[in-house]
């Protein structure tokens, strides 16, 4: 049962990433990760409406047939964006402020509708509430790692206006790596995330491969032991 | 019937399909009818804090039931007054100029005499990082306005000093601080034509 769960977690965080691996969401990803403070909120917001949206999903499974399950998924995620966006609008107004402009595109976060499908239509409320969870968690980390590579190298800070999203108890974030930067301006126009994006991904694939090359060496020897 | 049975049937799909609507609809507007209030004060207040930001001093009227709609070419403007002892003080509204990306809507303060007593960006598409800093939360630059009317600077330096003018413009960005020049001087050039009736000075009621 532990292995089943460490599986999903690790699936979300590394192995089956959102950005890195199932290569979803980057739309959304390459639009806002201007800054890590953009990804960082880009990141929690998909991350509550992914959560939300399997728990909900995984629930009613049992009662969706297969030939209408898309247009029923897409309308109960359209549907829980809505709600997210009107709630945090009317009673979280100054972080509504800063994150209104992310909260519409969750809908066109295709990550979303992925994990409806591939996970949380087949598995049990519970497992598919730690697979949003942590597809949540991974997706954020991503996007504050392209964030904040773009950042330093186009602006030359890190989580600058970081108090506009979590509230001045984490300004201390907000540092300037590069004093007297003059900025590089094609990191954070669009060319600059394709670019980090692709670096980022060779990374993870020579990772990886470095790896599953340690396995293999270490397969044998426990065979032979 | 058992449940595997009836989902592979075409009615059930109309059903489902009817149902989901119907059940999302309903919390949809139930949540709108709770939230609305809500926002509707939120966004009040929002306007109200973004209109005292470029009215320093005391005022005694509530600006956001005080207002006058200019017909303007362009469209109409809405002015909000803002008046001390019945007598209109200050008037702000909106100003739109075109950055690199589009739409810059601004909002401007104007004393009785003139003057600008502040304007701030509200909303913007341009580049972060370059463009960007005419909102205060980035650069003082838009601060620059203050104080400043159409006679000083004269007409010929109401512009960014690239085009000989006094204004700054931004290292890597010139177009974003142009437009926002261009729509602020406009912003004078229509209280100066409009002054009586932004002042509710025309001598007929409202």
């Amino acid at each position: 049962m532990n292995e089943k769960y460490a599986r999903i977690t690790k699936d979300g965080l590394w192995d089956n990433n959102v950005v890195f691996a199932q290569m979803l969401a980057l739309c959304p990803t390459l639009a806002v990760t201007s800054s890590a403070t953009n990804g960082l909120g880009m990141g929690l917001a998909s991350t509550a409406v992914l959560l939300l949206s399997n728990i909900i999903i995984s629930s009613v499974r049992q009662f969706i047939s297969a030939e209408v399950r898309i247009p029923v998924y897409i309308v109960l995620i359209a549907t829980l964006v809505t709600l997210v966006d009107m709630s945090l609008n009317a009673w979280v107004h100054e972080l509504y402020k800063v994150l209104g402009l992310f909260i519409a595109l969750i809908v066109v976060n295709c990550a979303i509708l992925g994990r409806a499908e591939a996970f949380a239509s087949k598995n049990s409320v519970f497992d598919a509430a730690l697979d949003g969870l942590m597809m949540g968690i991974g997706f954020t980390l991503s996007l504050v790692v392209i964030g904040g590579v773009r950042e330093i190298l186009g602006s030359g800070t890190l989580f600058a206006n970081a108090h506009l999203l979590l509230g001045s108890s984490f300004a201390f974030l907000e540092t300037t790596i590069v004093p007297d930067y003059k900025g590089f301006l094609l990191m954070i126009l669009p060319p600059g995330g394709f670019m980090v994006v692709g670096m980022l991904l060779a990374a993870k694939r020579v990772l990886d491969q470095r790896r599953a090359a340690r396995e293999v060496v270490a397969v044998p020897e426990a065979v032979a032991s | 019937m058992k449940l595997e049975e009836l989902r592979g049937k075409l009615v059930y799909q109309g059903i489902l399909l009817g149902g989901v609507a119907l059940l999302t609809s309903a919390a949809l507007s139930f949540a709108s009818r709770a939230t609305e209030a809500d926002i509707k004060a939120a966004e009040a207040a929002d306007l109200k804090q973004s209109l005292t930001q470029v009215l320093p001093g005391e005022y005694d009227n509530d600006l956001l039931k005080d207002t006058v709609t200019l017909h303007e070419p362009g469209g109409d403007v809405l002015a909000y007054r803002a008046r001390r002892a019945g007598k209109v003080e200050a008037v702000v509204y909106r100003v739109t100029g075109y950055g690199y990306a589009g739409a810059i809507m601004c909002v401007m303060g104007v004393s009785r005499e003139g003057k600008i007593l502040g304007v701030r960006v509200i909303s913007h598409k341009e580049t972060p990082g370059l463009g960007d800093k005419i909102e205060t939360a980035k650069s003082n630059w838009v601060h620059a306005f203050e104080g400043k009317w159409l006679g000083e600077p004269t007409a010929d330096k109401w512009a960014v000093k690239k085009d000989g003018g006094i204004f700054d413009q931004f290292a890597g960005a010139t177009i974003t601080p142009r437009g926002v020049v261009k729509a602020v001087r406009g912003g004078l050039e229509l209280f100066d034509k409009e002054r009586a009736t932004l002042l509710d000075e025309t001598g007929a009621k409202p």
